[in-house]
């Protein structure tokens, strides 16, 4: 079976519980996804399914593409996920929402928000310099290090860099709330990336 | 909005609730949980202020009474499933949309003028 989902990322906003606890919550459109393949033991090396999201224009795509999808409608995003078990799934088979269950434990991973060229202090959460009284750092970096020992920067070391815009996973999201009609999945808590961004929802033990 | 997100607030929202405004004097008739047991509180005072409007489902209001000389203040989210019931026990004649001015005044001071509505004469 298949274990896990792809969406698309709404936005947030709040339910309230029967007991009238109000809930945080982000609205992923989910699904329905398509089977475009299945690999196999012996033919790839590991069994997994690979699933298609969301109808393209079958003029937008080229040949190779064209051959890949066959008798399926071309889709947008296709992903893999794991599987031990493909016999019972077909290709062309169609899931959706209904593999989740209300309170079910899942792990959501997405593209986060670009945040470009950060310093430390965005990036490593660094502390920063004195604001005032004749400090002129701010909100620099500081020491790297030491003097004649080492006399060399550490591997690994928090410095400026590219933050954002890198692939993120939260694990031990619980689904709130499912609107199989919509296609709608209503997660507690926050999932990664912009609104209408391409999520992965996985079911997860943690 | 986009309408996915709005079907699920939507879904959210009470209709059986009053409208009432800023200035209203009104019960609200609230469910509370005390381990097992379950009952219902009344907090009765002026509102004075309401947050983001009636269609929404984060809306909430805030309702102020003077308690033994003390001046209380309380949040409820206007939608909320705990919210027994709401009555409306006076119409003030108020021009602003938030009464924080109530704060700094006591007594007859701290009063609002009733509005009064015309009734057909019977």
């Amino acid at each position: 079976m298949l274990n896990g989902m792809l969406g698309r990322k709404i936005g947030m906003t709040q339910i309230f519980e029967e007991d009238g606890t109000a809930v945080p919550v982000t609205v992923v459109q989910v699904g329905p996804v398509t089977v475009i393949q299945k690999k196999t033991e012996e033919q790839d090396g590991y069994n997994s399914i690979q699933v298609g999201f969301e109808d393209r224009n079958p003029r937008k795509i080229n040949k190779p593409l064209t051959g890949h999808f066959k008798d399926q409608k071309p889709m947008t995003v296709l992903r893999e996920f794991s599987a031990d078990d493909i016999t019972q799934v077909e290709v062309g088979q169609v899931f959706n929402t209904s593999i989740f269950e209300e309170g079910d434990k899942i792990a959501v991973t997405g593209t986060s928000k670009g945040k470009g060229f950060a310093g430390t202090m965005k990036r490593h959460n660094f502390g920063g310099q004195p604001a005032s009284h004749g400090h002129r750092g701010h909100r620099r970096t500081g020491s790297i290090g030491q003097c004649a020992t080492p006399a060399r920067v550490f591997k690994g070391k928090k410095m400026p860099g590219q933050y954002g815009n890198a692939t993120v996973t939260v694990l031990g999201l619980k689904v709130a709330k499912i609107l199989p009609d919509q296609n709608v999945i209503l997660v507690k808590g926050a999932i990664p990336g912009r609104n209408g961004g391409i999520v992965t929802l996985k079911k997860s033990s943690r | 909005m986009n309408t996915l997100m709005q079907t699920v607030e939507n879904s959210q929202l009470r209709s059986d609730l009053p409208e009432f405004r800023v200035g209203s004097t009104i019960r609200v008739n609230y469910r509370i949980v005390e381990g097992e047991k379950e009952r219902i509180q009344a907090f009765e005072g002026v509102v004075i202020r309401k947050h983001r409007g009636n269609q929404n489902n984060k809306a909430s209001f805030t309702v102020r009474k003077t308690s033994q000389g003390h001046g209380v203040e309380r949040i409820f989210p206007l939608h909320s499933p705990r919210i027994e019931s709401i009555k409306i026990l006076k119409v003030g004649l108020v021009r602003r949309a938030k009464l924080y001015y109530l704060r700094n005044r006591r007594g007859k001071a701290a009063r609002i003028a009733e509005k009064i509505t015309h009734r057909p004469k019977s």
